[in-house]
């Protein structure tokens, strides 16, 4: 299966000695057009890889942030096809970005999963993550997205020991998602001391570079985590900018973007600034 | 006559699988847990210790058995099949829910487990989760939406006499799925020591199955009693159904018996033809995925959940217990519906007929009984399960009927 735009984009960053960042944000969060200037303003704001989530009524796995981006993103209307139409539309600006749809498996499975296969590569989607579809209950799905060459990309997480790692990596690509918390969205945070060590086991049992996401949310967490992990994922504080500025009366575009920019600094530092401080 | 089937009915499978339905559907942080639960499950099941020490527990602090009643005036009434009431609002709490409890209680323990969750809609699975609670003396805390919590201040003092935390959840809908989402989200945070008491036959595997088995005591009983008192097996036994525990519990005993008719009422609300109406889930739903399991829900277009409307809180939920998926599939259970005002109708027919005030849910199995005894006709016997005991409804009744209290 070829992964292009994911395994392209690893390559490079493993050429220039960085981890990437990945951003999370929510379809149709606060509106489509709103969503869709977020979209085609993140790779020029730091994104190395874009995640974006599906919105569904009821997702078991996320904190308050993010369960009430999915709301805002249902109440401005947003479908599973209203959001591969976003896809679309910011492929016509970025073809190299990486973009990965997030979400839950009801929404997937009801628009069938191979029409969702098909449409999602049409659209330019790499990778999907259905969060509640652990490889036991996953093999429909790969098999639809094999074949149209579509990352399903796997959960690793604190309680997967090496023989659940063995099951959770068999048929993977792309990359490895770490889960570096046991809990829900952008509650607790992840410790760089104990991520660094759970995404060397992930390393070696998949091969595959790890992205490491589910409690970072400050620009010194995400620097931390780089300095371990390959790519870094930040989504609540993402989402929560958006709430914010509707509260504020801002613009959400410029909110998320401007916090995207500090994030993804941090992370392109990272390494660089680590190595300063051990050779100081 | 009740021979059985040629291909003995034997679900789930080893994926914790009804056909289709069922499943594991869980954030992967939880799938290590799901397997244990699961392993401890079988091991409790296989064990002759345990299930003397639940029978011990389900004959002294539940009460049980609980009677079959013979409903001589509401046979009369109906004019068809003898009509029994299967009496489990006589439980300790006053409904089946405590079957299931006691079971898990006492799996949580034998797993170690220091700490207990549970979800709740009416409030009664939680008053029977934070009994056992009491009981066994571990801390329990409570999920239940912050639109219950309102509607529900009885049970959720009940709960909190009984020393349990009640969380009010007031993400999504603030009802029932999003209490048992709230749940769920504890249970991924706090996955070493917790312990989640679901209270109905869905969600992930081994749930389905396990909690079907500690509800199987009603069905159990029922045969047994019928033996006795009937002198042989029902030609039907209907029983209402939200997520359907009681009536998973008294229909499996059954399932390879041919000659018993296994009769399943949904809540039709408004009316199964009203938009969002109702919580038919088979009836006016389709198959997809929510709460770890594939069944019959409630949903859009889109795939995203509806919320669903009945009367009866412990109904009201979008979603349904994946064997009785399977058993719809199959044929083997026939599943109809009643609505509010049809239930309405049959709780107060019941409180005037028996002197026997039921609970909302089961005013719906009874509210289709008149015309299964009809159909089965005269000379035939038919067991109605009253999962509940009307007191938690007395006010909703009252509104309803434009009475002020």
């Amino acid at each position: 299966m070829t992964t292009a735009r994911i395994d392209a984009r690893f390559a490079e960053l493993k050429a220039q000695g960085r981890a990437g960042f990945i951003p999370y944000v929510m379809t149709g969060d606060p509106s489509r057009d709103e969503a869709l200037e977020i979209l085609k303003g993140l790779p020029a704001a730091g994104a190395d890889i874009i995640e974006l989530g599906l919105a569904f009524s009821d997702p078991m796995a996320e904190g308050p942030p993010i369960q009430r981006a999915a709301l805002r993103g249902l109440k401005a209307g947003m479908t599973l096809r209203g959001t591969l139409d976003l896809v679309a539309e910011f492929r016509k600006s970025d073809d190299t970005t990486p973009l990965i749809l997030m979400g839950y498996l009801n929404p997937v499975e009801s628009y069938g999963y191979a029409r969702f296969a098909k449409e999602a590569a049409e659209a330019g989607v790499d990778g999907l993550i259905a969060v509640d579809c652990p490889p036991e209950e996953a093999g429909d799905l790969a098999a639809a997205m094999d074949a149209e060459q579509i990352s399903l990309i796997r959960l690793a997480t604190p309680t997967s020991d090496d023989a659940r790692l063995a099951t959770i990596v068999q048929g993977t690509s792309g990359f490895v998602y770490y889960v570096s918390v046991a809990g829900v969205t952008g509650v607790l945070e992840a410790q760089a001391s104990s991520v660094a060590p759970a995404v060397e086991r992930v390393r070696k049992a998949s091969g595959l570079p790890v992205a490491v996401g589910f409690g970072v949310k400050t620009p010194e967490r995400a620097a931390e985590i780089a300095r371990v992990a390959d790519a870094v994922v930040v989504g609540s504080v993402l989402v929560d900018e958006v709430a914010a500025a509707l509260q504020g009366g801002q613009s959400a575009v410029t909110r998320v973007l401007d916090k995207v920019r500090e994030l993804s600094t941090a992370v392109r530092g990272a390494r660089t600034s680590a190595s300063v401080a051990e050779t100081v | 006559m009740n021979a059985p089937l040629t291909n003995t009915y034997a679900w789930p499978d080893e994926q914790g699988r009804f056909g289709p339905y069922g499943g594991r559907f869980v954030p992967e942080t939880l799938m290590p847990l799901i397997h244990e639960l699961g392993a401890a499950y079988q091991a409790a099941k296989a064990d002759p210790t345990f299930q003397e020490e639940l029978d011990g527990y389900l004959k002294y602090y539940v009460g049980r058995e609980s009677p079959l009643y013979h409903a001589e005036r509401l046979t009369e009434h109906f004019g068809g099949a003898r009509v029994w009431l299967k009496r489990e609002d006589l439980n300790h709490t006053g409904a089946h829910k405590i079957n299931n409890c006691m079971g898990q209680i006492l799996l949580a323990r034998r797993m170690g487990k220091t700490r207990i969750i549970a979800e709740t809609g009416a409030g009664q699975h939680g008053v029977a989760s934070a009994t056992v609670c009491a009981r066994f003396d571990l801390p329990c805390t409570v999920y239940m939406g912050a639109v219950d919590v309102e509607r529900q201040q009885p049970n959720v003092f009940r709960m909190k006499l009984l020393g349990a935390e009640v969380n009010a959840v007031t993400a999504g809908a603030a009802t029932l799925k999003d209490a048992m989402n709230e749940a769920m989200r504890d249970w991924v945070t706090n996955v070493a020591n917790t312990y989640y008491i679901i209270g109905t036959a869905a969600g992930p595997a081994p749930y389905p199955e396990m909690v079907r088995d500690f509800q199987s005591v009603i069905g159990k009983e029922i045969k047994k009693q019928s033996m006795e008192q009937i002198g042989h097996l029902p030609q039907a036994v209907v029983a209402c159904i939200g997520g359907g525990s009681n009536a998973i519990g008294a229909m499996h005993p059954f399932v390879n018996d041919e000659g018993v008719r296994l009769i399943g009422v949904e809540a039709a609300g408004h009316g199964l033809d009203v938009d969002n109406g109702h919580a038919a889930s088979l009836k006016g739903g389709r198959p997809g995925v929510l709460h770890g399991n594939r069944t019959y829900l409630l949903q859009d277009a889109d795939g995203q959940i509806l919320e669903g409307h009945s009367i009866s809180a412990g109904l009201d939920y979008p979603g349904i217990g994946p064997e009785h998926a399977w058993l719809n599939d199959l044929g083997r259970g026939e599943y109809r519906s009643a609505t509010d005002a049809e239930a309405l109708e049959a709780f107060q027919m019941i409180s005037k007929l028996e002197g026997i005030i039921p609970a909302l849910e089961p005013s719906h199995a009874l509210a289709r009984a008149g015309e299964i005894a009809r159909e089965v006709g005269k000379g035939g016997d038919i067991v109605v399960v009253l999962s509940g005991r009307g007191d938690k409804d007395i006010f909703t009744v009252a509104k309803h009927l434009g009475v002020e209290l």
